[in-house]
């Protein structure tokens, strides 16, 4: 990025400022480019959530152009060492993060850590769930947590990530609030995909912790039941999911997707990002993208992002030591 | 069924899904010709025009042109340069290259895509079938089932990969299970031998090491021994499509074994092509007469139509997961199980009852595109295997540019192109030490599946008695043990038989 186009996002900033303050619910144009770098491939995760907020952006008419970059490598960390490394150059520049940011950078495999970067806003998030094939004789949390508490060998539980990555640390989080421990739990790690889907109906595992929007699609599917879900209340769109915390585990987590600043940015600048994307959240576009996704709507802006993040890598923090895995 | 699939026929044969296919095939071929870019990358790109469509019989139209399109121009960049793009590309070019170079690379184009198409038509008849009674099928597996099935292969393919020394090719192997080691594993959530460089904690890139292993090392030989490159200079001979009646012959039942077994497998989710073509191309070399068998590797009619009609049997063969369980067996397939939820489809068991009308017209698009693809391709052949005409100072400089950016275009990432350099030049070495590269690549494909599938069996049983608990298990292993011993019995029968004969002279 050169310094012309620098200049046309300050002035882009500053006009921002100037309308968005005046007409806060409409979606005037305030950036002619941004610049997403995705630290996976094509199709995976990281990738959705970018196009998906540049779409949403550009067909409100609140960016101009949005470009995208998959940069891969370092489970997320070749990116964001990219972007320190450039930070100068890369202030039109948004990177897309999730909750693995956090679980890696405490377990060393990214060096960086969410504070090296200006969090701008967290935006979209999963929850998660445990499920279990419809023909399981585990029918509710409570037979799960007898059947665990009689032998945890015989629910054994997978999840799409490595031991001690966020699958298996959920189902922990879970336990660990219903009373058990967490560290007998015996889970069988699968690579991401339908693998652990196929290993669930096949038989090979007895339960599934899982992101909450694809445990809904099994589960309108009628292939598996959703024992329990990691919001604070139910959901409004799917009120016949129980929480986990109403059935006596008294837990909250959500997998966010947010966007990251180059280290160096300056406040006014970090300022707009975050108020166009609060503008984008509101328009009908962002809202088709969202549903069409299964997303849900989460909104954590600058200093929140911050304690969300801190607050969420403490509760990580102490799980892994729990599980002997820091 | 009858009216089910006149209901998929009526919806794909519109104008508007006749033109999406086309325009699909054509993007697909040409985008998938570039090593970098399988029909994973391919499909992710095309999914916003795709969902943009509206109707998902339309998008699924357009998307399975894709990605036949893309299989197909990934087969021709294995068979012209050595370049395979996919891992279930790289069988294609241990018989599609060696006939390119011999001046028949028309012919080695032309046979891939009629076994593809043969392939991918058996295998959608086969899905239209059978679909939902294969459904148990595709849960039959368990993880030690598939670490039988990758020991099985790697047994199958690996050993004789190499041409002859038997004892070079397993230590290759060897090597090439070692390196899928590097970075994470599925069980632990360390990176494990990366030497401190971030690059590495993925582990290697497939794409980048079969471009170091296979198009690389090609690419100096060319250089250095000017003369390989001469015989396929015939530029008369070199787009020419013709199959003699002979070859032909020795197609038909390769392709029609490895038409249904493909399919078979691809039905396993986690299984899928790559295994499907390894396999295809083991079982027909044994099959072979053994005069044949001394042409595998050099050029077999035999050898480029096994896994050719394996892999897209095994495609057509992972839509049934897919359509009855919603379970994506492959990559690619988890894209277009994404782009299905997208546009309102759920995939599943309900899916045949609650809008036959998309589960047909998914299976008979898929159909047309094979159609589409034959159609589109056979025209074209000439033109892209004339490639190979263009003089050599210009054509070692483009084969170079090709694998160079082939590692570099799915990552981004600019030490992936030292790697590549860097393993290429020990991999040049390496040949000219005369150790075949196929089983190290094969090893690395399969070694990093067999490893998760290992570790979650010895985690799930507490210990390796899945081994003898499950019969499945204990019989492809059983089975992988024969196949290993088999040729070293073989060629031991044959010594003492001839040393019979001369001893009775």
């Amino acid at each position: 990025m050169n310094s012309i186009s620098r200049r046309a996002l300050g002035v882009a900033a500053v006009s921002m400022i100037a309308l968005g303050a005046a007409f806060p619910a409409m979606a005037e144009q305030t950036h002619d480019r941004v610049h997403f770098l995705i630290p996976g491939g094509a199709g995976g995760g990281w990738d959705g959530a970018a196009r998906g907020v540049g779409e949403a952006l550009t067909a409100a008419g609140i960016v101009g152009n949005a470009s995208f970059e998959n940069m891969s490598g370092g489970g997320g960390g070749l990116a964001f060492t990219y972007l320190i490394d450039n930070a100068a150059s890369n202030y039109g520049t948004l990177m897309v993060q999730s909750t693995p940011l956090i679980i890696r950078g405490l377990t060393g495999e990214i060096s960086q850590t969410f504070r090296d970067a200006v969090p701008i806003a967290g935006v979209l998030g999963d929850f998660a769930a445990l499920v279990v094939a419809a023909d399981s004789p585990i029918q509710t949390f409570a037979d799960f947590l007898e059947a665990y508490k009689a032998n945890p060998d015989a629910v054994a539980t997978g999840g799409g990530s490595v031991p001690g990555g966020m699958d298996h640390l959920v189902a922990s989080l879970v336990l660990e609030a219903a009373g058990l421990n967490a560290e007998d739990v015996q889970y069988i790690p699968y690579d991401a995909g339908g693998t652990a889907m196929a290993g669930l109906l096949s038989g090979e595992i007895q339960a599934l912790s899982t992101g909450f929007s694809e445990a809904v699609e099994m589960a309108a599917a009628g292939e598996v039941r959703i024992l329990g879900l990691t919001s604070a209340e139910r959901l409004p769109e799917f009120p016949d999911v129980p929480t986990f915390a109403e059935q006596g585990a008294e837990m909250e987590f959500v997998n966010w997707r947010g966007f990251f600043g180059a280290p160096g940015l300056p406040e006014d600048q970090a300022a707009a990002y975050t108020a166009a994307l609060e503008a984008m959240m509101a328009t009908p576009e962002w809202e088709a993208v969202r549903a069409r996704n299964g997303w849900t709507n989460i909104w954590y802006a600058g200093d929140d992002f911050t304690a969300f993040l801190a607050n969420q890598e403490e509760e990580m923090r102490q799980m892994m030591v729990d599980l002997g895995f820091l | 069924m009858l009216d089910g699939i006149l209901l998929g026929l009526t919806t794909a044969l519109s104008i508007q899904n006749l033109f999406l296919v086309t325009m699909g095939c054509i993007i697909g071929t040409l985008i998938g010709m570039l090593p970098g870019l399988g029909p994973m990358s391919i499909i992710a790109i095309m999914i916003p025009i795709a969902i943009g469509i509206g109707d998902p019989s339309g998008a699924m139209i357009l998307l399975a042109g894709v990605y036949y399109g893309a299989i197909f121009g990934g087969s021709t960049s294995s068979i012209l340069i050595n370049a395979p793009g996919v891992a279930s590309t790289v069988a294609t070019s241990f018989d599609g290259y060696p006939m390119a170079r011999r001046g028949q690379a028309g012919k080695a184009l032309t046979i891939a895509a009629i076994s593809s198409f043969i392939g991918g038509s058996v295998g959608a008849i086969l899905l239209m079938i059978f679909a939902p009674a294969l459904s148990s099928v595709a849960l039959l597996f368990h993880s030690a089932e598939y670490f039988a099935l990758m020991v099985l292969g790697l047994a199958a393919i690996a050993a004789f990969a190499g041409q002859g020394n038997v004892a070079k090719a397993v230590l290759m192997t060897i090597l090439g299970l070692i390196m899928a080691t590097v970075g994470e594993g599925a069980l632990f959530n360390a990176a494990r031998f990366t030497m401190g460089f971030p690059s590495l904690q993925s582990g290697f890139g497939f794409i980048t090491l079969a471009m170091a292993m296979f198009a690389l090392p090609e690419a100096m030989f060319l250089v250095m021994h000017p003369a390989r490159s001469g015989k396929g200079g015939k530029a008369g001979e070199i787009g020419k499509l013709r199959i003699t009646r002979q070859d032909a012959r020795d197609m038909a039942p390769v392709v029609g074994r490895q038409s249904i077994q493909g399919f078979f497998i691809g039905v396993l989710p986690g299984a899928g092509a790559t295994i499907a073509s390894f396999l295809g191309y083991a079982v027909e070399r044994n099959l072979a007469s053994p005069k044949e068998r001394e042409q595998f590797g050099k050029g077999s009619v035999k050898g480029l139509a096994a896994p050719e009609a394996a892999n897209n049997a095994a495609c057509s063969g992972s839509f049934v997961p897919l359509l009855t369980l919603g379970i994506p067996g492959s990559g690619t397939t988890a894209i277009l199980l994404g782009a299905l939820i997208s546009l309102n489809v759920t995939p599943g068991p309900r899916l045949m009852t609650d809008s036959p009308e998309i589960f047909w017209a998914v299976i008979i698009s898929m159909y047309i595109g094979n159609v589409v693809l034959l159609i589109l391709n056979l025209p074209l052949i000439p033109y892209i295997a004339k490639l190979l005409a263009v003089p050599r100072p210009y054509l070692i400089p483009f084969i170079l540019f090709f694998t160079l950016m082939g590692s570099y275009i799915g990552q981004n990432n600019p030490t992936e192109l030292l790697i590549l350099v860097l393993l290429g030049l020990g991999a040049t070495a390496l040949r000219m030490a005369n150790y075949p590269l196929a089983p190290l690549l094969i090893g690395f494909i399969l070694g990093r599946m067999m490893e998760d599938n290992f570790s979650r069996a010895m985690q799930l049983y507490r210990g390796p008695s899945f081994i003898w608990e499950r019969p499945m298990t204990a019989a492809l292993l059983v089975l992988a043990a024969i196949l290993l011993v088999l040729p070293s019995w073989r060629a031991r029968r044959e010594r003492k038989r001839s040393l019979d004969s001369s001893m009775g002279d």
